[in-house]
């Protein structure tokens, strides 16, 4: 197992008190996989995928470990973690492209970066050169500044970055949002060949658009109000999905080729619950078409199926269909 | 689509309806100003100082046992008929600083509130308007910024047969306004391009109303700063000023009685309580003031708190 | 019958000092109807942003003509411009933007209340705000008194588009107003634009993502470095694409039951933003778009090459 999450839960301190985005949240991700992590605004899925890496300034961990090949990541200590950083887990941030120093040129803050990670830049630089040849870009890149670049080009380069030291980990947070069409397919794809050239062993693409999850990863985790509610093979999640919120969010996408006049889709009536004081029992009852009496109590997430889990009653008692618009 | 859960009158808080969200409302932000602008140990004591200053200001002159005009012997020490002394032509000393501090808050007062006019109005024009009536304006800005007020008021001192305490403080307004007017314009650039203002003018609003409804509004924190700043400005410009005795001809001030103390030597005759009691009290004045203003910045501007 | 129509409209900008004039739009010409739906698709830098706003007339074109029921919109002042604005209306892609923080939602209400209701009572006015609010779908109980703070995206999103139903709007112009909501209600949003058409609003839908401009419009526009490259009806547009950008746009597109295929030349997929790669040459920024042919009825194709 490459990465292992063992009941992870994660606080901010707020004015109106602790929001716990995070809460007991255990999986693993296997060598070589591209686990795909889902959730709408709130859900608590970037910071998750920070508090691998980089636990900033009001996160606080209340428990759980991380463990990445076989050793245990001391996350809750930020200095602690300095030397995994980059080299066992990477991140590329949410606002990554649009975070470069726009004073220096791309060559200056890569030498700035890993000085700072204590690795002499002749070592790395010819590599550095050749992926970013490899990619499709020019060398040059490295003598221009960010503001030079396209936004696509940009988050490319970021993410050659963060992977310049080979890590086994990366989490890319909404790295192809804000992208035009293309330049999301060109980002995608570069994501699956640096797994596939072993430049990182597994990724973590955490991002609401479940589309560009079923071109490049292998397994989703949705999540749902600091909660895990589902994970399976991409295939199991697209074509069967067994949550009800997963089931209902792919039912309000439209695609390509679908008109409203053919097919009405619908979104999901409601909101998410306040992470502030959240609902004891499953978070989606409120919205959930199935919700019965038992709702009113957490469901665990377990297995249900070989490779998949849930947390909903319905699916681990077998309720029936029943009820469905 | 959102569950029904019955109307209520328009206008009326109501309760039901969807989770309140993770950041605050206005209404309790303004309540959260509150409670910091309350725990904030600079503002709380640079108002409190002040405070005493201005209480000292306006009810001086009415304790004060004394007048200010009438002659007493000159050049005695602090008595206790006599709290501050007297000067050299025999005036009570402590009726002349109290009244001294009511024209150096009001040359003050006056002064910021001019400047904070001109350069709010400019500011805004320059602003919202952009293009040609922004260059003209920056270069009056540039004109005003570069010419000396020392010397302007030496030119002008010599042709009024007197001048008062309004003219002195109209002069400071008129002279200090160009960086009020510059950081107004930036800002108003900055809001300018905020998409509300885009929905105002898709509203019909006219420019007059947008400046002064949508923009000026969310400048609130900042323009309050930029007025108590002046404030203190003025003052002490007025203090320099009057110190070369170009300050009002009518009344006197704390910078018109260092002044004279300076005329009279009263350094070197070891009179201390004639140059003394003005200047720290001045000093004090400005200080609080900006002082506040710091604790102030503080308490809008969450990224400068200690915690 | 034509509510709006746009004729060569272009728009430069000096993008450095001292620089040419960089074109952001090239002869752009189109038309919308009323109970149309027209979307305008484009990547960054197509010039979509920029034609919306100057149909709304925050931003002036730099030469053509835009024309609103037969009158040149570029003329209007003053009171014909608030004449205009009850007519044509924009709805924008952050919706927390568009309130002022300092004020409550229901403000944007407020707004249009002198300009454009100087006269109209208290009660006859809330009538207005409920059904305009029950048109969209919002429950008053939810919205009104609230800070925008206290609102979600999908809400304040429907309340700007409720405001515009306040006035006896015939052109809605909506520039991106989804992109920033959730999955789970972007779908709502998007069917209650169709309603509205079906109610006889004409709508310009702007949008960079093409499955959304496929679910909703009547008409597409495909925009590309501010020149038009495909346009026509929606199902020939996206059944049957002609240019080669186009073609390069849908097989970019992510889909949940289909891999991306791979690209026609079998090289890798390459962005369209070629600018800085070294590869490709920046694309021509000559004023003069490429001309549009009749491929078939209802469908133009512009004549240049990738």
């Amino acid at each position: 197992m490459s990465v292992k999450v063992e009941n992870l839960s994660v606080a901010y301190r707020m004015r109106a008190g602790d929001v716990c985005p995070v809460e007991g949240v255990s999986f693993t991700v296997a060598d070589g996989e591209i686990m795909g992590l889902a959730g709408e605004s709130g859900c608590g899925k970037s910071t998750l995928g920070n508090s691998l890496v980089f636990m900033e300034g009001r996160m606080r961990h209340l428990g759980g470990r991380v463990v990445v090949d076989g050793q245990v990541l001391p996350v809750a200590d930020f200095r602690a973690m300095r030397p995994y950083r980059m080299t066992k887990v990477s991140l590329v941030p949410q606002y990554a492209m649009s975070a470069l120093n726009p004073t220096r040129r791309i060559g200056r803050l890569t030498t700035d970066l890993l000085r700072s990670h204590d690795v002499r830049e002749s070592d790395v630089l010819e590599e550095m050169k050749r992926r970013i040849r490899l990619i499709g870009l020019d060398e040059d890149v490295l003598s221009r500044y960010s503001f030079e670049l396209s936004g696509g080009m940009r988050q490319r380069v970021t993410i050659i970055l963060s992977t310049l030291l080979n890590p086994s980990l990366l989490i890319a947070d909404e790295v192809t949002s804000a992208l035009d069409v293309s330049t999301q397919r060109a980002v995608g794809e570069m994501l699956m060949e640096f797994r596939d050239r072993g430049f990182v062993k597994s990724v973590i693409a955490i991002t609401h658009d479940l589309s560009i999850l079923a071109q490049i990863a292998d397994s989703i985790l949705v999540m749902y109000a600091g909660r895990l509610a589902e994970k399976a093979s991409t295939a199991d999640i697209v074509n069967a999905p067994l949550h009800p919120y997963t089931q209902m969010l792919l039912a309000s996408l439209p695609e390509v080729g679908v008109r409203y006049d053919k097919a009405t889709l619908t979104g999901i009536p409601g909101r998410p619950p306040s992470l502030v004081n959240p609902p004891r029992g499953c978070r989606f009852a409120d919205r959930c078409p199935f919700a019965r009496a038992k709702c009113a109590e957490a469901p665990p997430f377990e297995q249900v199926q070989p490779g998949r889990q849930v947390a909903c009653w319905k699916v681990s008692e077998g309720w029936p269909e029943g009820g469905e618009a | 689509m959102s569950a029904l859960k019955g109307s209520a009158p328009i206008g009326t808080l109501t309760t039901g309806g969807p989770a309140p969200p993770l950041t605050a409302a206005p209404r309790r932000r303004r309540r959260e100003t509150l409670y910091y602008a309350l725990h904030n140990k600079k503002l709380i004591f640079g108002l409190s100082l002040e405070l005493v200053f201005v209480l000292l200001a306006v009810f001086g002159p009415v304790i004060s046992p004394h007048n200010m005009t009438d002659f007493f012997g000159s050049n005695q020490a602090p008595s206790a008929q006599h709290w501050l002394g007297t000067d050299n032509l025999g005036h009570d000393l402590f009726a002349e600083v109290v009244n001294g501090m009511r024209v150096s808050y009001l040359v003050g007062a006056i002064g910021a509130l001019c400047a904070a006019f001109v350069g709010m109005a400019l500011g805004f024009a320059a602003g919202w308007r952009g293009g040609l009536l922004d260059e003209i304006l920056q270069m009056i800005t540039n004109i005003v910024v570069m010419i000396p007020a020392l010397v302007l008021l030496i030119v002008i001192g010599a042709y009024l047969k007197s001048r008062g305490v309004l003219f002195e403080g109209t002069f400071i307004g008129l002279t200090t306004w160009p960086w009020v007017a510059r950081a107004v314009r930036a800002q108003t650039f900055t809001l300018k391009s905020r998409e509300f203002v885009d929905l105002a003018r898709l509203s019909g609003r006219r420019a007059t109303s947008i400046v002064v409804r949508e923009i000026a509004p969310n400048m609130a924190s900042y323009l309050l700063l930029v007025v108590i700043l002046l404030f203190g400005a003025s003052m002490l410009l007025a203090a320099n000023f009057d110190f070369l005795g170009l300050g009002p001809t009518t009344g006197t001030s704390l910078g018109n009685i260092m002044n004279q103390s300076t005329l009279w030597s009263a350094l070197q005759l070891h009179y201390w309580w004639w140059f003394l009691p003005p200047g720290i009290l001045l000093t004090g004045m400005v200080a609080a003031l900006l002082i506040a203003n710091v604790g102030l910045d503080e308490v809008f501007n969450p990224k400068l708190r200690e915690q | 019958m034509s509510a709006l129509q746009i004729d060569n409209v272009s728009r430069f900008f000096r993008a450095s000092a001292g620089g040419d004039m960089t074109p952001a739009l090239r002869k752009v010409s189109f038309g919308i109807d009323r109970g149309e739906v027209v979307t305008l698709i484009g990547e960054s830098g197509s010039g979509k942003t920029t034609l919306g706003k100057i149909i709304l007339r925050l931003i002036p074109a730099s030469s053509g003509t835009v024309t609103f029921e037969g009158q040149d919109i570029s003329a209007f002042k003053g009171a014909a411009l608030r004449e205009y604005y009850r007519h044509v209306q924009g709805v924008f892609q952050d919706p927390f933007s568009s309130y002022n923080p300092v004020y409550k939602a229901e403000r944007v209400f407020e707004l249009l209340r002198s300009v454009y209701f100087p006269h109209t009572g208290q009660p006859t006015w809330q009538d207005k705000i409920e059904s305009a609010l029950a048109a969209v779908a919002l429950n008053p109980g939810d919205v009104l008194g609230k800070y925008p703070h206290q609102l979600s995206g999908g809400q304040q999103q429907r309340l700007l588009i409720a405001r515009a139903l306040l006035l006896d709007v015939r052109l809605l112009v909506a520039d991106e107003i989804i992109s920033m909501l959730d999955a789970s209600t972007r779908v709502d949003i998007l069917n209650l634009l169709i309603s509205l058409k079906q109610s006889g609003l004409a709508i310009l839908f702007i949008t960079h993502d093409l499955s959304l401009g496929n679910y909703v419009s009547d008409r597409t526009i495909i925009l590309r470095h501010g020149a038009i490259v495909e346009m026509g009806d929606t199902v020939k547009v996206f059944g049957n694409p002609r240019h080669p950008y186009t073609r390069n746009l849908l097989t970019a597109v992510p889909e949940l039951h289909k891999k991306w295929q791979p690209p026609a030349d079998g090289a890798r997929s390459r962005p369209t933003d070629a600018a800085g790669t070294g590869h490709a040459a920046v694309p021509a920024t000559a004023v003069d778009p490429p001309r549009l042919t009749e491929y078939e009825e209802n469908h133009l194709v512009a004549e240049e090459a990738a």
